[in-house]
């Protein structure tokens, strides 16, 4: 029976569980943090030797921890590209900026368990030789910024944070830094040029990549708030058996946000890879179903921005044989295990695992042009095809939405997302355009004919004032 | 009326200010605190803003400018901002700011903040609030109200009336 | 002989400089890896330098050579590939052997070209860039048409027509047709940013060099954007605050019409223009401009590119000073003055003739010159030929200002350093004033010969002019030097007549004629000639490139440098 896992949420699902470092401390909080700081030096097989500090960097590339906040990168690899003979410090900043449509998940830390945050980060600083970290939160979150205050309050008061940390004269500062409503703050160099006191505008890479040249232009590492609480739990099972947790490669739990047409929306945290994408949305454990008598329609699976999925759709996943060669399996869509791998192989992505559910009561056109209207609104505007773009494709499906439809318009907005994707500074330009494509690719009669149905409607009453 | 900022508060300013290596980082925390203080950012808190962080006060401008939560004029005491996006959007929410607005006399037409005359209430659409599954959701002021239906935005309105 | 001393020491042999070998658009060549940056850096060389280099264009807006890169118009998208590698990490090899090239695609959707920003990207062994193919063709026309949709296209009646980067790229790169059917956003017409800047922001395309010049180069960070996604908007924080001394290179900056100079503002189409290559003379830095012209009226002066003078900019107060080329009381008539005060226009010859008839008579020691340093260095080597005929007290007037950090020397005059070297002013120029001065008024400088300069403002008042039997003036424009004078000779502008300045540094530069002079007036090298050759009896060249010859060879600095030899953008002279 597919069960949740709850390894981030443990606590915080617990009753009269409280934020407080107290709770934390009664809950086995910080002894994560005391076994990091205490590890041992290692002599590797080939006779170099690991410092603590690197050990720690190699059991988390050696757990499989793959980024929570997106784009699913090794956070092992990331923190192995950053600079560490630049001679600059080496800034940490804890992507707390969560605001992809449908995604939840980062909220329920920051409000409930801060403390699991914090201690996931003074060790990621410790690991890579930090002495000053920031946690960028969402403005929209005045009351978890003040807990996160809070919690920072109590970690210095209790020799966890600040100078000489638990006596071992490592010394680090953590600062809470709130935006204002900025989806594009997410995107790390956008981050970081907010945090840097301008208008988030997204750095181009090359050469402009945070390990190297990141905030300050000193190397910095960019982690999303589930990715550094899974850290404290890699420190204290050690990176092999983290790994055993979840799917080869898709390793460890995640915490899936499900929301829209299910009887139980809610954030669900799950061993990755072991549960489908039909058990979340039907199953009594999660999202418990459609509501009675509708069916279901589409899924959007990883966040607004990635690729929608429609009812009855087929993927040819690569899976493993018990040969150990790769052969092609065909899965329904409801059948697909949720992670990283299958998703991406169905064509879309899992994202910030964020699943929204659509029912057969809705428009996707309108579907989309509530999309479409987050993103023009979101776009910073820096780059031509985006800022151009984003506006343009929301234009059009309002008209689609209001009765100046044509047939036509179905090719225009793959048109202007196709000039989109793949050529802007930063993932937006894929954010903006992707749902664009996939609705319109898998629902194109239903473009086609709303259009077309305007299309009459003006034939047959050409004196209606236009829109 | 000249502008002038509490000892207090700049004190609090000059302290946040030294959590960055680079001052121009405080920009955004300072906004926050005198949009806290004041009720919006005025042109003289932008032009404030700037000579303690040693800025010219276009630099301090562009920010407001970009991020949706500064304000450049008073709002109303209770302030009512609907979560738009898809999730919400699928459990009611437009009905819900639509109701809001036709309770207080705002034009449902108008999608930005608007404001009550007797400056009790602003009411605008707000892009997603990171609470999907508790949709529709709605900040009030700083607190956010989940699954929020009818009622619970008559008891918005009822609280918002009599708060002096 | 074309050896030119410089400044600078003899460099040493360059390092030698290393190759990498990429192809562009199927054509092999090979670049140097590394290359300036827009501050003289040298970096790894780009995809847009490498394809520069190959003689292939690649459109930009953002991207300028002296400005940081922005990568944010996404004009330059290139399609491109890099050689495939192996597990074994060593190059696949097509059949025929050579390396099999991996071309750059969208990971998630393999059909599809993944382009690059020439401007920012790096090349790297191998790579292949195609700034021909269909793909990239596409790109252009793409970001063209997003450039378009929310553009006002009033070209009839904008200012940028004719050079207008919009224009030219949707000629070369674009499609006749745009998909646009809604409604365009509207932003703010003729905003008034600064005194000499007016903004157009819905012609803007947000390419930020006018931000970028502004904040790293300028130094003064004072234009930003406001809103947010199409909203956006570059502004000053109000009205007129754009202005500092260096905002007039925003518009040339601008590839579009969105920043317009109040200046030239709807004054002349520019394919009207006559350009026309010359120098500066508002201080002695030598700023290299364009002068653009029309039917012998000047409009306007545009910076130059000169790397080892003015990179590609100049101060605002330097392109403005043009104006008083055109004043309506240039002095325009040969004038003798007579004893009863009158005066009458004479013909030139009447002048030179008259002019040598009373210096042939001067008794060494009687006369003094008062060159300027404004004069060519042509010019000043003629009157100090004069000046040696006759053991002349010889000097200029200094002129000085506040200098800044980018290009205004504390040094207003143009050509001091000309006056240096041909020896009409010493080191501390002007030092001489007193001398004359005083020689006038003890009755041994009997003979005054003034260019270009208002000896009443340096110590040579009118009653001390009085006292002279003979004063010789030749300027441009009236004051009460030449009010004084015996004899006044029109001169010309420097954009009316070609000469050199050398500058602040040692550079010396040679500018052109853009204008025709006024009334009689002619430059002042060619009756200075006929008036040293009566009084001299020598031989003195005819023409001015002669003439500079000639200088030269008498000027060990110069280093023999031919008047040929000075290029477009000078030579260095040892001062």
């Amino acid at each position: 029976m597919p069960e949740e896992f709850k390894l981030i949420t443990k606590n915080l699902d617990q009753p009269g569980f409280t934020p407080d470092i107290g709770c934390y401390q009664r809950h086995g909080g910080y002894e994560a943090l005391r076994k990091a700081l205490s590890t041992a030096a290692r002599d590797l097989p080939d006779g170099k030797k690991q410092s603590p500090q690197e050990v720690i960097r190699d059991e988390v590339l050696k757990s499989g921890l793959r980024g929570r906040g997106g784009a699913g990168f090794s956070a092992g690899l990331k923190w192995s590209f950053v600079d560490r003979r630049s001679g600059k410090p080496i800034y940490l900043i804890c992507n707390a900026d969560e605001s992809e449509p449908g995604t939840f998940k980062d909220r329920q830390i920051l409000h409930r368990d801060p403390h699991q945050l914090i201690e996931g980060m003074i060790i990621s600083c410790w690991a890579n030789d930090v002495k000053l970290a920031y946690i960028y939160i969402r403005g929209e979150m005045p009351i978890a910024a003040r807990r996160l205050n809070q919690a920072l309050a109590e970690a210095r008061a209790a020799g966890f944070l600040g100078k000489n940390i638990l006596g071992t004269g490592y010394d680090l500062e953590i600062h809470v830094h709130r935006g204002a409503g900025a989806y594009i703050c997410g995107e790390e160099t956008g981050l970081i040029e907010s945090l840097e006191g301008k208008r988030p505008y997204p750095r181009i890479k090359p050469p402009y990549f945070p390990a190297v040249l990141g905030l300050y232009l000193c190397p910095t590492i960019v982690n999303n708030v589930e990715t550094l609480c899974h850290v404290r739990h890699i420190v204290t099972l050690g990176g092999a058996e983290y790994a055993k947790l979840g799917t080869p490669n898709n390793t460890g739990t995640r915490i899936v946000s499900l929301s829209g047409d299910v009887q139980r929306p809610g954030y669900y945290e799950i061993e990755v890879g072991k549960v489908t994408l039909g058990e979340l949305i039907q199953h009594p454990n999660f999202g418990g179903g459609l509501r009675p008598g509708r069916q279901l329609k589409a899924i959007i699976p990883g966040g607004s921005s990635s690729k929608v999925l429609k009812a009855g759709e087929k993927f040819q996943l690569k899976r493993k044989g018990p040969d150990g060669q790769m052969t092609s399996v065909e899965t329904a869509l409801l059948d697909l295990p949720y992670d990283f791998d299958s998703l991406q192989q169905a064509g879309t992505m899992s994202g910030s695992s964020a699943i929204i559910v659509l029912d057969d009561s809705r428009s996707m056109v309108a579907t989309l042009g509530n999309l479409s209207e987050f993103y023009a609104h979101e776009s910073c505007g820096q780059c031509t095809p985006c800022r151009e773009g984003a506006l343009w494709m929301e234009k059009a499906l309002h008209r689609l939405n209001h009765g100046e439809g044509r047939k036509s318009d179905a090719d225009y907005l793959l048109h202007i997302a196709q000039n989109i994707q793949g050529r802007t500074i930063c993932a937006f330009g894929e954010a903006a355009s992707w749902p664009v494509l996939s609705f319109v690719k898998k629902f194109r009669d239903e473009f086609e004919s709303k259009g077309a149905a305007d299309e009459s409607a003006r034939a047959a009453n050409p004196a209606r004032p236009q829109h | 009326m000249s502008f002038s900022v509490p000892s207090k508060l700049e004190a609090e300013l000059d302290e946040l200010a030294t959590h960055y290596p680079q001052k121009r980082s405080a920009s955004l925390m300072f906004l926050h605190a005198l949009q806290e203080h004041f009720g919006f950012i005025s042109r003289d808190a932008v032009e404030w803003t700037a000579t303690k962080l040693g800025l010219q006060p276009i630099n301090v401008y562009e920010l407001v400018t970009f991020y949706p939560m500064f304000r450049q004029e008073k709002l109303g005491r209770t302030q009512v901002r609907v979560c738009r996006t898809l999730s919400c959007a699928l459990a009611g929410a437009y009905e819900l700011r639509d109701h809001f607005c036709k309770n207080l006399g705002l034009d449902t037409a108008k999608h930005g903040p608007q404001t009550t005359p007797d400056g009790k209430f602003t009411v605008e659409f707000v892009e997603c609030l990171a609470s999907c599954g508790s949709a529709p959701v709605v900040m009030v002021n700083d607190d956010l109200l989940e699954k929020v239906t009818a009622a619970d935005a008559e008891k918005v309105l009822t609280r918002g009336r009599v708060t002096e | 002989m074309s050896n030119v001393a410089t400044t600078a020491p003899a460099p040493a042999a360059p390092p030698p400089v290393e190759k990498l070998k990429i192809k562009v658009d199927g054509r092999e060549i090979e670049v140097p890896k590394l290359m300036p940056d827009w501050q003289g850096r040298l970096q790894p060389t780009t995809m847009l330098q490498a394809c520069q280099i190959a003689g292939a264009e690649v459109p930009h807006y953002c991207y300028h050579p002296k400005l940081p890169v922005a990568g944010n118009c996404r004009m330059c998208l290139v399609e491109f590939g890099t050689p495939m590698m192996g597990p074994d990490r060593k190059p696949v090899l097509n059949p025929d052997g050579t390396p099999k090239i991996a071309k750059s695609v969208l990971p998630y959707e393999p059909g599809t070209p993944r382009g690059a920003i020439a401007c920012a990207t790096p090349i790297s062994p191998g790579m292949e860039i195609y700034p021909g193919s269909a793909a990239t063709q596409q790109m252009r026309e793409a970001v063209l048409e997003s450039l378009l949709i929310n553009h006002p296209l009033d070209c009839p009646i904008c200012d940028q027509a004719g050079e207008c980067k919009l224009q030219e790229y949707s000629v070369e790169h674009g499609q006749a047709n745009s998909r646009f059917v809604e409604t365009k956003v509207h932003k703010p017409k003729a905003v008034d940013l600064g005194p000499r800047i007016v903004l157009d922001d819905e012609r803007c395309i947000l390419c930020t060099r006018c931000i970028r010049f502004s904040r790293d180069i300028a130094g003064d960070d004072a234009l930003g954007i406001v809103n947010r996604g199409s909203y956006n908007t570059i502004a000053a924080w109000k009205e007129g605050a754009f202005d500092n001394n260096y905002t007039l290179n925003t518009v040339d900056l601008c590839p579009v019409g969105a920043l317009t100079s109040r200046d030239f503002r709807f004054k002349m189409r520019v394919w009207f223009l006559k350009e026309t290559r010359s120098v500066c003379t508002s201080c002695s830095t030598g700023c290299n401009i364009t002068i653009g012209s029309r039917e012998d009226v000047i409009h306007r002066y545009e910076p130059r590119d000169n790397d080892a003078v003015n990179a590609a900019w100049m101060c605002d107060a330097g392109r403005l000073n043009y104006k008083w080329v055109g004043r309506p009381d240039r002095l325009k008539e040969v004038r003798r003055r007579n004893a009863d005060g009158t005066s009458d226009r004479i013909p030139w010859e009447t002048a030179i003739r008259e002019i040598t008839a009373r210096l042939s008579n001067a008794v060494s020691g009687s006369v003094a010159v008062v060159a300027s340093a404004r004069q060519t260095t042509e010019e000043l080597h003629l009157l100090k030929k004069l000046a040696n005929r006759f053991g002349a007290i010889t000097d200029s007037v200094p002129r000085t200002g506040e200098a800044d950090r980018l290009l205004v020397s504390a040094d207003r005059n143009p050509n001091s350093n000309g006056a240096r070297l041909t020896g009409i002013a010493y080191t501390e120029m002007g030092i001489r004033l007193p001398e004359i001065a005083e020689g006038i008024r003890s009755g041994s400088i009997r003979t005054l010969v003034v260019f270009g300069e208002d000896v009443t403002q340096h110590g040579i008042g009118a009653d001390l002019l009085a006292r002279l039997e003979t004063l010789v003036v030749s300027d441009i424009l009236p004051n009460p030097t030449t009010a004084a004078a015996h004899y006044l000779l029109p001169g010309c502008a420097h954009a009316e007549k070609r000469g050199t300045y050398i500058n602040g540094k040692g550079r010396l530069q040679r500018f052109l004629k853009a204008v025709e002079p006024h009334g009689d007036a002619r430059p002042e090298w060619e009756f200075l000639r006929e008036l040293v050759t009566a009084v001299t009896a020598q031989a003195v060249p005819a023409t001015l490139e002669g003439l500079f010859n000639e200088m030269s060879d008498g000027i060990p600095a110069f280093g023999g440098v031919r008047w040929a030899g000075i290029g477009d953008l000078g030579v260095n002279v040892t001062i």
